[in-house]
């Protein structure tokens, strides 16, 4: 019996301290009607080695193909010790530190977890983190309505420039409270917030202006006029910012005259694989002044009875288990394992290492850039400053093309046509610093062989060389 | 012996209200309520110029493993709030009765609180929760 | 602290790109312009803090954790392998299809296996957590009323005893949480639960097995009487190690339920999390699950979207939820089987009606007695409180001196000084044996030496720790000059 020791023996022996005959019989105050039967359509057991021969096989069916996609997910190395470290059935087997006694590694780590993002952010606090950024962000505006006392309104500023699904999660998460989320579009020339369109809502009443650093575009936005505009409208700030770019850019914390308020954004290039998508991590940070309305996990540091340091949950009195129905969420758990490769992660990059893997993102993608545009009918849609994403408009059909390269093993991008219509043939591409020149000469070799192909046979794939 | 003072009244959800004889009346817990929170670690208070109605919560009392809301015994505005409070939660440990008040609210009806518990109904309250 | 170690112009070589380039093309004013206050420390450095870190852990790897309503088995090691294969890890979570038949099929095939051990009609993986899933199936059941025109009912029922997410959830979802009160047998009181229902009530959130251990027994008249009033039942699955290939929650009446496959399946805590709550429906929720889903045409394997869901509640992370714990919880499934179902199930109530009978042998009082236990049991220490003066935190406490990871305490909330014990089936009969000799030597000792049992624990890396101190003066974060 895979993982379950007991022996005929133990069995026998137990079943005789409880005093019934059989297994079956413990099931007994399950009404007879109730009871199943056989569970005929899952596939019967399988040993270790079958397992692994199907696993093997299913990943091989994907391939490795050379990837160009970012659009909030992005491949960065990953030092060998964050995972070597990470699990460990310590980290990896160990529940949520309620006994803090005996869970001092786990909150010793998210402690400085929590310092870390604060040195990044420029933040006063962080929570222990949620589950990813776009929930992170639904978080963020739930704590903005609640602790916006100026504001009246259950309103939200949130730019069209901000991913597309971080804007559906958002909505989901906060329709059925009455909080209205109002879009504004961005600039067509520039590609950051369309800042006459912001105009408009000057001296409205808004719980909060989002403010994404860089943008879903990969531009850069004016992040100090945009946080002193919300601020001057009684507005909070929220900052969605990618990590990285924290090593290099501002820190929110320094947006404007007051800083943002509230920063939170996707962990995942801080040492989780992109690995479809999750498990990733949500981090959330914001001034000292509205600790109180952050959901999730706080770590404290303390004494013990010797006046010894240590760590433990702290202002639980916010959370479901405590406040229940008045909770400032229903979350509970934070992303544990995630949280404790970054902290891996950003201690074996270091300040130093992180500035070096932004600046070469950035500089990869400008190659990729360029590589790309010299391709005749290759265009970039913006002329807004970039991060390590860049649009890009193509003289043929994006999905066809994208579709053209990826039966040669190249991801070029995400494509856009779907969100942004009207920015037609548009596709978002990324560099990191795994991409390197010969990636990039070989997607730029390929993508011009797709563009020769379907100008000359528009209706037809070609994909023979 | 009870120490609970005679110059109040109370409600069953534990907040004493005190009649400042010009139409304001000051709100706290109780010395026993304080005792089964615990020690406190944050007060959250109503803002002054909020319109409080019996019976609603308006304050949140928090200790390390609870959270409690604070009701207001009486309808009317709230007209000053205890801001020491703000850093130093434990005064309501420490002084319940006194240094600890909550808020002052100015009651619409001065007759309302008539309905609330005196303080020897209060005592036979608690003897009967325990 | 991490940062002891730190000093400036110290880094760990290898790590980065070797290169330092020059940043071209970004305004000046949009920079940073000083280094980031992370830790400067050498790769060794950085791997033995953190491995002497995890050495101060108490973990399912190393002690027995019968931490209550958890389901802390055994992870077995293979579905770690095998989700980390370089295919799995880098797969991007917007490559195409025609890239990710392998990773769709694993989910498709998750979902069949989800659908048939719980009797539902159809499942959504997405869902990052149980909370999350809590979440999806209230917003679902929102969903489902609002598109009737039913817009008046406005109450979620909760039973006193549940977790506090339930009644959390509801009001995310814009909802009024009502407590219905548990009977002294520990089921539902029945009464209580027939005058709240009415033409306001959306729905009522149950877990069953129970949040105090035991077997709801008229759930079909629950079921009923809510269906008649209108309402839908949601079932939370926090309990479903429990039934696993004996009763499902389908069969038992529920609309919407969520599985917790950090428990059921045997995902790992990781220390918190990540988890995955997949939600499964009744058909006429169908149409509101939360997306992306995967189809399959009978040749391969699509995305459900927008799309194809117009009335679906929508998304709940940026992709398609935590897709490597749903990874390892396929593989977990892949291992049982179908046989292997019915085991976690069986092994797992009979090691803790074991362990509760030899315990109440051993003088603790059951705080239902006279019930079956399910997979878990609660005792009430409420007699040595008394009697000693040693209550149920004391208790706990000590159990760390002895390796052994405290049950969980204190909840639920209705039942004083109680202890939540839940052995799970991966533990051998010796290992309770032995929890049960513990527990009588700590009776023992709070009995002869209560003081010390008060104070305990005594041999952790720290003693008990002023939980009032941090939340008074919050220190949660070290600052540079600290």
């Amino acid at each position: 019996m895979p993982f379950i020791p007991h022996t005929e023996n133990d069995i026998r022996e137990m079943l005789a301290t409880i005093g019934v005959d059989q297994i079956d019989a413990l099931f007994d105050e399950i009404p007879s009607e109730l009871r199943c039967g056989e569970l005929d359509a899952i596939p019967p057991g399988m040993p270790e080695m079958e397992v692994s021969r199907l696993m093997q096989k299913r990943a091989r069916t994907d391939g490795q193909p050379l990837c160009f996609i970012g659009a909030g997910a992005y491949d960065h190395h990953i030092p060998a010790a964050v995972w070597e470290l990470t699990t460990r059935g310590e980290f990896y087997t160990a529940y949520t530190p309620y006994q803090a006694e005996a869970s001092q590694g786990t909150l010793q780590l998210l402690y400085e977890y929590q310092s870390m993002m604060t040195a990044l952010t420029g933040m006063d606090v962080s929570n222990a983190s949620l589950y990813d950024g776009a929930s992170a962000l639904a978080e963020a505006v739930l704590m903005a309505v609640r602790g916006n006392r100026k504001s009246k309104s259950k309103r939200i500023l949130m730019p069209r420039s901000l991913h597309p699904s971080y804007r559906r999660v958002v909505h989901t998460i906060v329709r059925n409270q009455q909080i209205e989320l109002v879009e504004i579009g961005y600039d067509s020339d520039i590609g950051s917030i369309d800042r006459t369109e912001l105009e408009h809502y000057s001296g409205e009443d808004f719980a909060a202006l989002v403010i994404p650093q860089p943008n879903f575009f990969g531009v850069l936005e004016a992040v100090d006029e945009l946080t002193d505009w919300a601020h001057e409208n009684g507005m909070l700030a929220i900052a969605v910012v990618n990590p990285t770019t924290m090593a290099i850019l501002k820190p929110a914390g320094e947006w404007g005259g007051l800083g943002a308020d509230i920063c939170c954004g996707e962990g995942q290039p801080l040492g989780a694989p992109v690995a479809s998508g999750g498990p990733y991590f949500g981090f959330l940070c914001s001034t000292d002044k509205l600790v109180r309305q952050m959901p999730g996990r706080i770590i404290g540091k303390t004494v013990d009875l010797d006046g010894k340091t240590g760590y433990a949950l702290t202002l639980q009195a916010r959370e479901q288990h405590i406040r229940r129905s008045k909770a400032t969420s229903n979350i509970c758990t934070n992303q544990g394992l995630m949280v404790t490769a970054a902290t891996i992660h950003m201690t074996l990059m270091g300040g130093e290492g992180l500035q070096r893997v932004a600046a070469v993102s950035h500089a990869n993608t400008s190659k990729l850039t360029q590589a790309l545009t010299s391709l005749p009918g290759v265009e970039t849609v913006f002329k807004g400053a970039v991060f390590h994403e860049q649009v890009l408009r193509l003289p043929i059909e994006v999905t066809k093309a994208l579709r053209a390269l990826a039966a040669h093993n190249v991801l070029g991008g995400f494509d856009l046509s779907d969100d942004y219509p009207e920015l037609g043939d548009a596709v978002l591409v990324c560099a990191t610093e795994l991409r390197n020149e010969d990636d990039i000469e070989n997607y730029r070799g390929k993508l011009e062989r797709v563009i020769q192909s379907q100008v000359q046979t528009p209706c037809q794939l070609k994909p023979d060389w | 012996m009870s120490n609970t003072p005679t110059d109040r009244r109370y409600a069953k959800s534990h907040e004493w209200l005190k009649d400042e004889g010009d139409g304001s009346f000051t709100v706290g817990i109780t010395d026993h309520a304080q005792g089964l929170l615990g020690d406190l670690v944050f007060v959250e208070l109503p803002e002054i110029g909020t319109a409080v109605e019996a019976g609603n919560d308006c304050a949140v009392v928090e200790s390390v493993k609870a959270a409690s809301d604070v009701y207001s015994p009486v309808t009317g505005e709230v007209i000053a709030v205890n801001e020491a409070l703000d850093g130093a939660p434990e005064t309501i440990n420490e002084d319940a009765f006194g240094k600890g008040w909550m808020f002052k609210v100015k009651a619409a009806d001065a007759g309302e609180s008539d309905s609330l518990l005196d303080a020897a109904g209060y005592d036979a309250l608690v003897a009967e929760e325990e | 602290m991490i940062y002891e170690h730190s000093r400036a112009g110290r880094r760990a070589m290898a790590q980065a790109p070797s290169e330092k380039v020059e940043l071209a093309g970004i305004p000046d004013a949009m920079l940073r312009t000083s280094l980031p206050p992370l830790p400067e420390v050498s790769e060794m450095q950085a791997v033995r803090h953190f491995t002497r870190l995890s050495q101060k852990n108490f973990s399912i790897d190393t002690q027995f954790y019968p931490l209550g309503s958890c389901t802390m088995k055994y992870n077995p090691r293979a579905c770690n392998t095998l989700a980390s294969l370089p295919g799995m890890l880098s797969r991007h979570p917007l490559a195409p299809e025609t890239h990710s038949q392998g990773f769709m099929a694993c989910l498709y095939e998750l979902q069949d296996i989800l659908k048939t051990v719980t009797g539902m009609h159809a499942v959504s993986l997405t869902p990052a957590a149980g909370a999350q899933g809590e979440f999806a199936g209230v917003a679902m059941i929102r969903a489902y009323h609002d598109a009737r025109g039913d817009k008046e009912r406005s109450e979620i029922l909760v039973p006193d005893a549940a977790h506090g997410t339930n009644p959390a959830s509801a009001v995310m979802c814009g909802y009024k949480a009502r407590e219905i009160p548990t009977g002294s047998d520990g089921d539902i009181d029945i009464e209580a639960l027939k005058s709240a229902l009415g033409p306001q009530t959306a729905g009522i959130m149950l877990t069953n097995p129970s949040t105090v251990g035991v077997f709801e027994r008229r759930i079909k008249e629950i079921a009923d009487l809510v269906h008649a009033a209108g309402g839908l039942l949601y079932y939370d699955g926090a309990n479903l190690n429990a039934i696993l290939g004996k009763v499902r929650p389908g069969d038992m009446g529920f609309d919407v339920i969520h599985m917790n496959l950090h428990k059921t399946f045997s995902t790992p805590h990781g220390g918190g999390g990540p988890g995955a709550g997949p939600v499964g429906v009744s058909k006429r929720l169908e149409p509101y699950l939360p997306i992306p889903m995967v189809d399959f045409d009978g040749n391969d394997y699509r995305w459900l979207t927008e799309r194809d869901r117009p009335d679906s509640i929508g998304r709940l992370s940026a992709f398609a939820g935590n897709a490597g714990v749903l990874i390892r919880a396929y593989i977990y499934a892949r291992l049982l089987g179908r046989e292997g179902m019915h085991r976690v199930s069986e092994y797992s109530t009979l090691n803790a009606n074991y362990l509760l009978k030899r315990l109440m042998e051993a003088g603790f009082d059951a705080a239902y007695p006279e019930r079956r236990a399910s997979h878990e049991f609660i005792l009430t220490l409420k007699k040595q409180a008394k009697e000693l003066g040693v209550n149920t935190m004391d208790f706990a406490k000590r159990l760390l001196d002895y390796g052994v990871h405290a049950p969980t305490t204190y909840f639920p909330l209705l039942v004083p000084e109680c202890l939540l014990v839940e052995p799970t089936e991966t533990e051998a009969k010796e290992d309770l044996d032995r929890f049960v000799e513990i527990m009588q030597t700590i009776k023992q000792e709070a009995e002869s030496q209560p003081e010390m049992v008060k104070q305990a624990p005594h041999t952790m890396p720290v003693r008990r720790l002023d939980d009032v101190r941090a939340a008074r003066e919050l220190d949660l974060a070290w600052k540079p000059g600290d």
